[in-house]
């Protein structure tokens, strides 16, 4: 049979599905998938030129729905306030393209969806996806879109790390990136919280070697408990400390016992609890490996390292946060390092605000103002020189 | 550090002193009207450095090139002669090492454009000789428990330190405190009386760039040189 692909308006998940036939993605495990999909949204219109589209690469627990209603949780798109009609990313102006990672559990092809070859649930049978693996995905979404170069992909944490893997693998796919908290390799810390969200999946009783879909019971304490544990690691002590401090929860006195006694507890046990309605704890597997596994320090080297690569017009903008400590300040500017050694368009900002990792998803003015205006100012300036 | 207009004519001056199209590092940027002002007339290709992370990203929301950091802790991550200009303007005197910044400015850049503030100026002799108090002026506008220009030096100090550190002057501009502008001739003190700013054009010309070396690079050529 011939490679084909079928772009499918899937009305439940309100996004249009490409489901890509006899294509064979080659995965940096080795293994070969000749059959997928990948659930997308698009926002604004490409320009005839095609010159104005950016792709948005969400973080671990994300999806396509970056602005607009999330018809799965019926909330507002993870990254609305940055992303919509006169937002810093202006959807009046830009085309912008999300899709559901490789591996992910909103539509694309991940352990939750089902294995053409048994007709059932992958599961644990699903393969190994690194972030290389969803960038090569991305592209062939990009290709059916008909679109010869992004004029930016953007992303912050495993969004950063799909943005950055972009400029490596398809540097001449790509104009302008906008790193946030993000960094060359997954650093040993993050990688041990990763382990014991996973443990925390894996030890659940129902979990049952990936196998719970067909069980119909599911790890949903094990998944709550890696969540409360991520929560944490996305914030700040002083965040926290301002927002909850010892506060108590519905009640005057402590109460000698195990119940959520802090207002602290009860916030996590909430996150924890409103997580498992959204997400597939085998693909927060998956995609907590992917991010372990992100080390791209001697690939980035060598792609820049020689006059007249394909990569000397990308436009790189890093962007930290002071009080974030799983992608510190110090681990986003050895990119920018990199960058000046070997002469690139580089800049990078580090922004003031207790907010944690998870900053990027908030309410900061200054991230708003920088994104912006780099957008505005550099596809002006390209459509100046042409 | 200075008002705006002799800001806006130091700028001109150091314009004349770059050829079209050279790469250019700015450092101590601002908020990128330099770098504008020479990528518009000169069609420089440029980058810029700044400590205020709100001019930064001011710069960087205009599509500079800019990197947050300092002139003192970040100048380490270019390479040897990436730049065909460094500039240093209005700076030098804010410096922890000013030596060791100069040099690094040789290091990264073909040439360097340094200006800073003439201590050696008449009047501010004079205020010190009369008042006894560390002198105030237009160019220098803080008292001295506030001030960010923490190392105060003259046009004569400033040659003298280039000859100690084999760096040639090609070019030495004066602006008086009327903004009338001279070039300098070394060993005339009139125009270390006069000056209210000095604009110097530096390089190693002729001198092997091995002296050079820094703590992490040794000093060949370009990229080839590991961290």
């Amino acid at each position: 049979m011939d490679q084909s692909v079928n772009i499918i308006n899937n009305s439940i998940l309100d996004c249009s599905v490409a489901e890509f036939t006899n294509t064979s993605l080659k995965l940096d495990s080795g293994f070969e998938l000749n059959n997928f999909k990948i659930a997308y949204k698009t926002f604004g219109v490409l320009n005839l030129k095609k010159n104005n589209a950016i792709l948005v690469c969400h973080a671990l627990t994300g999806d396509q729905y970056v602005t607009g209603t999330n018809p799965i949780t019926k909330k507002e798109g993870w990254w609305s306030r940055m992303v919509g009609p006169n937002k810093p990313i202006d959807t009046n102006n830009f085309f912008v393209i999300c899709s559901n990672v490789l591996g992910g559990c909103s539509g694309t092809s991940g352990p939750k969806e089902i294995n053409p070859s048994t007709n059932l649930s992958y599961g644990c049978e699903f393969p190994n996806i690194t972030i290389c693996d969803m960038v090569k995905a991305q592209k062939y979404l990009i290709e059916v879109l008909k679109i010869d170069k992004l004029f930016a992909v953007t992303g912050g944490s495993m969004g950063a790390m799909q943005a950055l893997q972009w400029t490596i693998d398809f540097p001449e796919k790509v104009k302008n990136i906008i790193h946030i908290a993000g960094a060359l390799k997954h650093s040993t810390q993050n990688i041990a919280f990763h382990e014991v969200g996973r443990q925390a999946i894996m030890n659940d009783a129902n979990w049952n070697k990936g196998s719970y879909i067909q069980k119909k019971a599911l790890p949903e304490r094990g998944l709550a408990v890696a969540r409360m544990i991520a929560h944490i690691t996305y914030l700040s002590d002083d965040a926290m400390h301002r927002k909850f401090g010892r506060k108590l929860q519905s009640r005057d006195i402590i109460s000698f016992g195990f119940d959520a006694d802090f207002q602290i507890e009860s916030y996590l046990r909430y996150q924890g609890r409103s997580f498992v309605d959204r997400f597939d704890a085998n693909s927060y597997l998956y995609l907590t490996r992917s991010m372990d596994y992100f080390d791209v320090v001697q690939k980035f080297s060598t792609t820049i390292e020689f006059f007249n690569n394909l990569n000397q017009h990308i436009n790189y903008l890093i962007i930290s946060f002071t009080s974030d400590w799983l992608f510190p300040t110090n681990e986003n500017k050895e990119i920018v390092k990199k960058l000046n050694y070997f002469n690139r368009n580089v800049s990078f900002t580090e922004i003031e605000t207790d907010k944690g990792h998870d900053s990027f998803l908030l309410d900061e003015p200054e991230l708003d103002l920088t994104i912006s205006g780099f957008l505005k100012n550099n596809f002006r300036k390209e459509n100046n020189s042409e | 550090m200075n008002n705006k207009l002799s800001i806006r004519k130091d700028w001109r001056l150091i314009e004349s002193l770059i050829d079209t199209r050279s790469k250019i590092l700015d450092i101590g940027c601002g908020e990128g009207g330099l770098i504008t002002q020479l990528e518009k007339n000169i069609q420089a290709k440029t980058n810029g450095i700044e400590l205020n992370s709100e001019l930064a990203r001011k710069a960087i929301s205009e599509g500079h090139n800019v990197v947050q950091g300092n002139a003192e802790g970040d100048l380490d991550q270019y390479s040897n002669q990436s730049f065909d200009y460094v500039i240093l303007s209005q700076t030098l005197q804010a410096m922890i090492k000013p030596r060791d910044v100069l040099i690094e400015l040789l290091r990264i850049g073909r040439k360097a454009i340094v200006s800073f503030p003439n201590f050696g100026h008449w009047k501010i002799r004079l205020q010190l000789l009369l008042s006894g108090k560390m002198p105030i002026t237009k160019g220098l506008p803080y008292a001295w428990y506030e001030t960010p220009n923490i190392h105060f030096f003259t046009i004569k100090d400033f040659q003298e330190l280039c000859k100690k550190s084999n760096i040639i002057i090609e070019k030495s501009i004066a602006l008086t405190s009327k903004g009338k502008q001279f070039e300098i001739v070394s060993g005339l003190s009139a125009a270390n009386l006069f000056t209210s700013e000095a604009i110097f054009l530096l390089s190693y010309q002729n001198y092997e760039p091995i002296k050079l070396q820094t703590k992490q690079k040794s000093f060949v050529s370009k990229s080839v040189i590991a961290n």
